[in-house]
């Protein structure tokens, strides 16, 4: 028979032992009960990236993709509206959309890929409404998009006015164009 | 502060001037003290309650992806299987554990049947364990419907209108519990609520009684001696030994096998060929058209056979029933002193005998469609089955019995 | 310990038959399939898309999930397995579940019964009946609709769709007794009166790969689900030593 301090550092070694690999084998098991809480393969398709053709867009229009449940503008902004996206700095809350959701490469003053087409997500980071399209340029409003709930306010590149109550830029999700007339939403086409 | 039995101290010591937290822990654990000699068929107990929590968590996920609707019940099973992340294995858990629950249950009665656990001052015990029993049949059968297969939605039909034979009553009690005038939506989504809410409440508050009952008394022990009968001066019984650390860690190694066990089924044969899983069960429910053979799950079969093996609907249900009331009064009927088998008489053995292979050839009968032979077969067993109750009751009253032993052996 | 005996027993029983209803069927052969063999399956979900989704679908099946499955890019499943579009024109997406374009009023206009969803099928029927039913076809003028019966499914709504491949074959019979002291007539074999592109191994090859494909799409995670499993159970295993070694210095106090 073993001296009883040895035998009882091997029940609190074993006892030890059996708790660490017990503990080890329920979070193992709790694994695969968290994980089904992820989006499933049918939301992971719904939520899957929308491909559009905008190869029929003429300058200044916008049509509306839905992706995610979510309605998004593609807009093919003339001249005239990308000339007012200088002229109206010194009215937007967050001209460098330090504070807004969007890509890298959509963080500049057109807030897209390339100038001519902006690609944005058309809920208002106010309260969720949806923005109507302002295309007119006029000596009150340099155009863009005005939201009727409560009056926000956002130039041609969804960045927000001073003084309204919506607090950020309106979001630019990842996008990426397949061809020059096809536009592939939700994926950044990045690897 | 309140002075309590035992300084415990910090943040214990908070809770137990609130809350019996310590007193409660020795009560049912650390200061239970229970007989020093069980064996393999008292695993069984701890199992139970570990396949209840199994069934309890596996059961909640599943209903978070499950719809309880007629037309897409089935669906949203195979979109568990195949689209929720790790969804197949949530339900395969589910699925076997429900046949685990019951070869585990039927293992832990089998035991109070050889060792007399059912006899006074237990019979509470039993009745509790009765009632868990009744709770979990009903637990089963509902929610067998939920996967709204073939099997799963005329099954239910016939076992549902074999209430129809109560007479008087009968057809409106049909039409009453499956709100429609066929197994339906309606049927399927009072079933829903039944499965995942209202049975399992009386489940656990069953269980948590019958573990109360239990130590209230003390375990009975496989010589099916009184351990407080003897104690030491401290009113310890001489042959108990404090249920943890030695039975918490005795229960561990059992769990760990059980486990072992259960994960070859989960994972290598899940549809156990077709006895966990049915094969019909993979088509979708169609009122239109009925399976060429229905047979209930494999732990519903003794009880069937039963029921087919009396050619009136209605005896055929009371005799059903019967076997399962029968079970009830057990304490009763048997009039023996002596509780372990191991001291019990030949005949008791043989009865016993007599029983198991009764009840083995009913369930195996059950599973399959019936002919002339088979139906004389299940007569046969149905005789046998009842047959141990009478004998028992007939030979306890004046058995012959070894000698019991004092102290356990 | 012989009670616990004759719960074993009981335990091995033998199983219950698929439910595919009493009685002689022909053909009557046994198939093995071999999960590693992919190729197999993406022949088999060729000859699924071209020649069975006309009427079935595998409604409970994703497109991608077969293609990442079966080491199929997405790219080439979307060219080579995908033939359907939604009611607006637009092609069907490689996330979406792969169902048939023939809605159930033209099923049941056209069979009198809608063609069943086969997702499924291989695990209520079995891979063996699948493999004989495909190759039981034979020419069989009574019936009006198809012109076909079938020696395993008697009486079948279904059309011999493969026939280009197989070809037309008839049965041919001998007598048996029938268990009720008469005799009756038995299939015992196939003649082809027609053939198809295909020869009978040929035939019976691509019936193999098809019904591997529907093995596949009635369990598509059964590898995963085998994988997972060695590990749970090389782990509780360990964890069995521990815990019994656990018990044993423990129950030294006792006696």
């Amino acid at each position: 028979m073993s001296s009883e301090a040895a035998d009882s550092n091997r029940r609190r070694f074993l006892t030890a032992a059996t708790v660490v690999v017990g503990a080890v084998g329920t979070v193992a098991t709790a694994v695969p009960f968290l994980a089904s809480w992820e989006p499933s393969a049918r939301a992971r398709t719904a939520g899957a990236p929308v491909v559009a053709d905008i190869s029929k867009l003429e300058p200044g229009q916008l049509i509306i993709v839905k992706w995610r449940g979510k309605p998004v503008w593609v807009v093919r902004r003339d001249a005239k509206a990308l000339a007012t996206l200088s002229e109206v700095t010194d009215m937007l809350r967050d001209p460098d959309s330090n504070e807004s959701i969007q890509p890298p490469y959509a963080k500049n003053e057109y807030r897209s890929r390339e100038s001519e087409y902006l690609v944005m997500v058309g809920i208002c980071t106010h309260l969720g409404c949806s923005p109507s399209y302002r295309p007119e340029i006029t000596a009150d409003f340099k155009g863009g998009f005005f939201c009727p709930c409560h009056g926000s306010m956002f130039d041609f590149a969804g960045r927000v006015y001073k003084g309204v109550p919506a607090p950020t830029n309106l979001t630019v999700p990842d996008y990426y164009f397949v061809t020059d007339g096809v536009v592939e939403i939700g994926k950044s086409g990045e690897a | 502060m309140s002075d309590n039995n035992n300084n415990s101290s910090g943040l214990l010591g908070w809770i137990d001037a609130r809350f019996p937290l310590t007193k409660m822990f020795e009560e049912h654990l650390s200061k239970y003290y229970a007989p020093k000699n069980f064996n393999f068929w008292y695993f069984f107990g701890s199992l139970a309650l570990l396949v209840l929590v199994i069934q309890i968590v596996t059961g909640i996920f599943l209903t978070m992806h499950y719809k309880p609707d007629g037309e897409l019940a089935f669906t949203s099973v195979e979109y568990i299987m195949r689209d929720v992340d790790w969804g197949w294995l949530l339900r395969y858990l589910h699925s076997t554990g429900a046949s685990a629950f019951f070869i585990v249950v039927y293992l832990h009665m089998f035991r109070a049947l050889i060792y007399g656990s059912y006899q006074k001052p237990r019979e509470l015990i039993w009745l509790f364990g009765m009632f868990i029993f009744l709770a979990l049949m009903a637990e089963a059968f509902m929610g067998y419907l939920l996967p709204w297969g073939q099997m799963s939605y005329w099954g239910a039909q016939v076992i549902i209108s074999l209430f129809g034979a109560i007479p008087v009553v009968g057809d409106d009690l049909t039409l009453w519990i499956r709100g429609d005038f066929v197994v339906s939506d309606a049927t399927l989504n009072r079933f829903f609520a039944l499965h995942v809410v209202a049975v399992p409440i009386v489940l656990l508050m069953l269980v948590v009684m019958h573990i109360l009952a239990l130590h209230e008394v003390g375990s009975n022990n496989p010589d099916g001696v009184e351990i407080k009968k003897n104690k030491d001066a401290n009113g310890i019984p001489l042959d108990g030994i404090p249920f943890h650390p030695y039975y918490s860690v005795k229960d561990l190694v059992g769990v760990v096998v059980f486990l072992i066990l259960f994960s070859v089924v989960v994972f290598f044969m899940p549809e156990m060929g077709g006895y966990f899983l049915e094969h019909a069960n993979f088509v979708p429910a169609d009122q239109f058209k009925t399976p060429a053979h229905i047979a209930p799950v494999w732990y519903f079969t003794p009880f069937y056979a039963i029921l087919r093996a009396i050619p009136d609907k209605l005896l055929g249900v009371i005799a059903m029933f019967s076997a399962i009331i029968v079970l009830f009064l057990l304490p009763w009927i048997d009039r023996g002193k002596v509780k372990s088998v191991r001291y019990r008489s030949t005949a008791f053995k043989l009865l016993l005998v007599m029983l198991v292979v009764s009840f083995l050839g009913l369930g195996y009968l059950g599973a399959l469609a019936p002919n002339p032979t088979r139906t004389m077969f299940a007569q046969i067993f149905s005789a046998g089955y009842f047959g141990f109750f009478l004998g028992l009751w007939w030979i306890s009253k004046n058995e012959v019995t070894k000698p019991v032993p004092e102290r356990v052996r | 310990m012989r009670n616990a005996l004759f719960i074993l027993a009981g335990l091995l029983l033998p199983n219950l038959c698929f439910g595919a209803g009493e009685g002689v069927t022909y053909p009557d052969d046994k198939i093995q399939i071999d999960w590693a063999d992919k190729a197999a399956m993406q022949r088999g979900a060729r000859t699924f898309v071209n020649y069975c989704m006309g009427c079935h679908s595998a409604g409970y099946s994703r497109y991608n999930r077969v293609g990442a499955d079966l080491g199929i890019p997405d790219e080439l499943v979307q060219s080579e397995l995908i033939f359907t579009t939604n009611a607006a024109g637009e092609k069907t997406k490689v996330g979406e579940l792969m169902k048939s374009s023939m809605t159930a009023e033209y099923g049941e206009k056209a069979f009198g019964i809608v063609p069943p969803d086969l997702s499924l099928v291989a695990r209520s029927r079995g891979v063996n009946w699948l493999y004989n039913y495909m190759r039981g076809f034979y020419v069989d003028e009574t019936r009006e609709l198809t012109g076909v019966n079938n020696g395993v499914f008697a009486n079948v709504g279904m059309p011999h769709v493969l026939t280009e491949l197989q070809g037309l074959q008839i049965p041919r019979y001998a007598s048996e007794p029938d268990g009720h002291g008469g005799e009756h007539e038995v299939i015992v074999g196939f003649d082809i009166i027609k053939p198809g592109s295909m020869s009978k191994s040929e035939y019976d090859n691509t019936i193999h790969d098809l019904v591997a494909f529907l093995d596949y799409v009635a369990e598509p995670y059964k590898q995963t689900r085998k994988n997972v499993g060695t590990g749970v159970i090389i782990f509780l295993f360990v964890f069995l030593i521990l815990a019994y070694m656990l018990k044993k210095e423990y129950w030294k106090d006792v006696h």
